[in-house]
């Protein structure tokens, strides 16, 4: 299936500017949306995700309106032509 | 975002390196120290808690561990005095799979002189970091991270974070680290084995004042021509260590407060330290809304207070752990922020002061260096 991941501004920095990137993902979930896109453009999953593959907390990862805490996390499923947006949190300081 | 503003740097000028809780900045003065000029900030927008000068190697490498609540932490660094960065894509301090996930970078130290390819890191969660192919790569250092205490360590008020590395410039294989809470840790075979070294520190804020671990140790500064020589700035305590910190002696004579955070030791004189004292844990400003520099030139016999160019009256400042640093001049250059972000600058052992800047974001580290 075909995904797009639509970028924050910082994450752009990894994308050579490009505001989205669709991929071709042979799975059907978020998680292995990530993986593909961490292949791709590692700085940018290295960013969404820590080290240890979960999400930062203060990154939030929508499919549509929806956010993946609400849907089942990583696991949650795809659609083809679904589109992920990565941005940051509203928190700051 | 702002317009970072570039300085231009030339060999023999004394730089001096400011991280704070929105980005790092540069000041820059020629060899006189008369004048400084600013640049940044670097890295808008993320908190800089570690910074480093590296000259080992024929290097004028400037690193910074930037942070973002959003994106993490990550090591970078600068061969042209901040006018260009180089960012892993991925981040090179990371820790193992199936370990913990890095929260921050607190400390960066450059390895012995005659190791150029060796530097160390100290972060968040407690661990220690180590490269030996200069930075472009890390490895945990397993010792630390499966010593028997680990699980008992406590997070202080900014986090369970190893705020200090301090190797030994003439023993090789021993360097000592800090860690809040957890107290003072030692390494004789270069990170395999660790003993604890804590013994003469108190405690204050548990039952047992004297526990073997558990001390919030907040700086440690280690005199580089007399590695033995050792200060300790603790949470409530002030100490000395004649013997590398095998043993700590109460050295908190003749000051308005025996707490606070940071601590630097003359570049040339193991006897003279610097400290800021604070007004108790609870409050954590400057006794008497005055910002005073202590100093000794005893070894911490006594303490004497610098206020000749500092704020005297509604000066309810913090200086934090790694706030202060000295350049290596004869004349010490010596060289602190504030939380409130303040910078000041002395260019005679701290005799007098002058004001660098204000309104920087909350300080949060300085270092100095002649390049």
């Amino acid at each position: 299936m075909t995904v797009t991941f639509q970028l924050a501004g910082f994450l752009r920095s990894f994308s050579g500017g490009a505001r989205e990137v669709r991929l071709e993902v042979p799975g059907a979930t978020v998680g292995d949306a990530l993986r593909v896109l961490g292949e791709r453009h590692p700085g940018i999953s290295s960013r969404v995700l820590d080290e240890q593959g979960s999400v930062r907390r203060h990154v939030n990862v929508f499919i549509g309106d929806l956010s993946i805490r609400d849907t089942g996390g990583l696991a949650t499923p795809l659609r083809d032509g679904s589109t992920i947006s990565l941005l940051a949190a509203v928190s700051g300081g | 975002m702002p317009t970072t503003q570039q300085i231009q740097v030339r060999r023999g000028d004394v730089v001096v390196l400011v991280g704070t809780m929105k980005g790092a900045f540069l000041f820059r003065s020629g060899p006189d120290r008369a004048r400084f000029e600013m640049g940044g900030p670097y890295f808008p927008g993320h908190s800089v808690y570690a910074l480093a000068y590296d000259s080992r190697a024929g290097r004028q490498r400037i690193w910074a561990a930037s942070s973002s609540m959003h994106w993490g932490s990550v090591l970078n660094h600068s061969d042209d005095f901040g006018a260009s960065w180089t960012t892993p894509e991925v981040p090179t301090v990371q820790f193992p799979k199936g370990a913990k996930a890095l929260a921050s970078i607190w400390q960066i130290c450059p390895g012995r002189a005659d190791e150029p390819e060796v530097i160390y890191c100290g972060v968040e969660p407690a661990a220690l970091f180590e490269s030996r192919d200069a930075g472009k790569s890390f490895q945990l250092v397993e010792g630390l991270w499966q010593h028997p205490h680990r699980e008992q360590w406590q997070p202080g008020g900014g986090g369970l974070c190893l705020h200090t590395v301090v190797p030994d410039p003439k023993v090789r294989g021993r360097i000592l680290v800090a860690i809040s809470t957890g107290g003072v840790y030692r390494t004789e075979d270069g990170g395999r084995t660790w003993t604890v070294r804590n013994k003469g520190v108190r405690a204050e804020f548990l039952p047992d004042k004297h526990p073997e671990f558990g001390q919030c140790v907040h700086k440690v500064a280690r005199h580089p021509g007399r590695p033995d020589r050792l200060y300790l700035q603790n949470h409530w305590g002030l100490y000395r260590s004649d013997d590398a910190g095998d043993s700590w002696q109460d050295i908190a004579r003749g000051v308005p407060s025996d707490f606070g955070f940071c601590m630097a030791v003359h570049p040339h004189d193991a006897e003279t330290a610097y400290i800021v004292p604070l007004e108790s844990d609870g409050f954590r400003c400057t006794p008497e809304g005055k910002l005073r520099v202590y100093r000794t030139r005893d070894g911490g016999g006594s303490w004497h207070p610098l206020s000749e160019g500092l704020p005297q009256r509604d000066a309810f400042e913090t200086v934090l752990r790694d706030a202060m640093g000295t350049d290596e001049e004869q004349r010490a250059g010596i060289y602190f922020g504030t939380r409130s972000g303040k910078l000041f600058a002395s260019r005679d052992d701290g005799d007098s002061w002058t004001a660098l800047a204000a309104g920087l974001p909350p300080v949060v580290c300085v270092r100095a260096a002649r390049v």
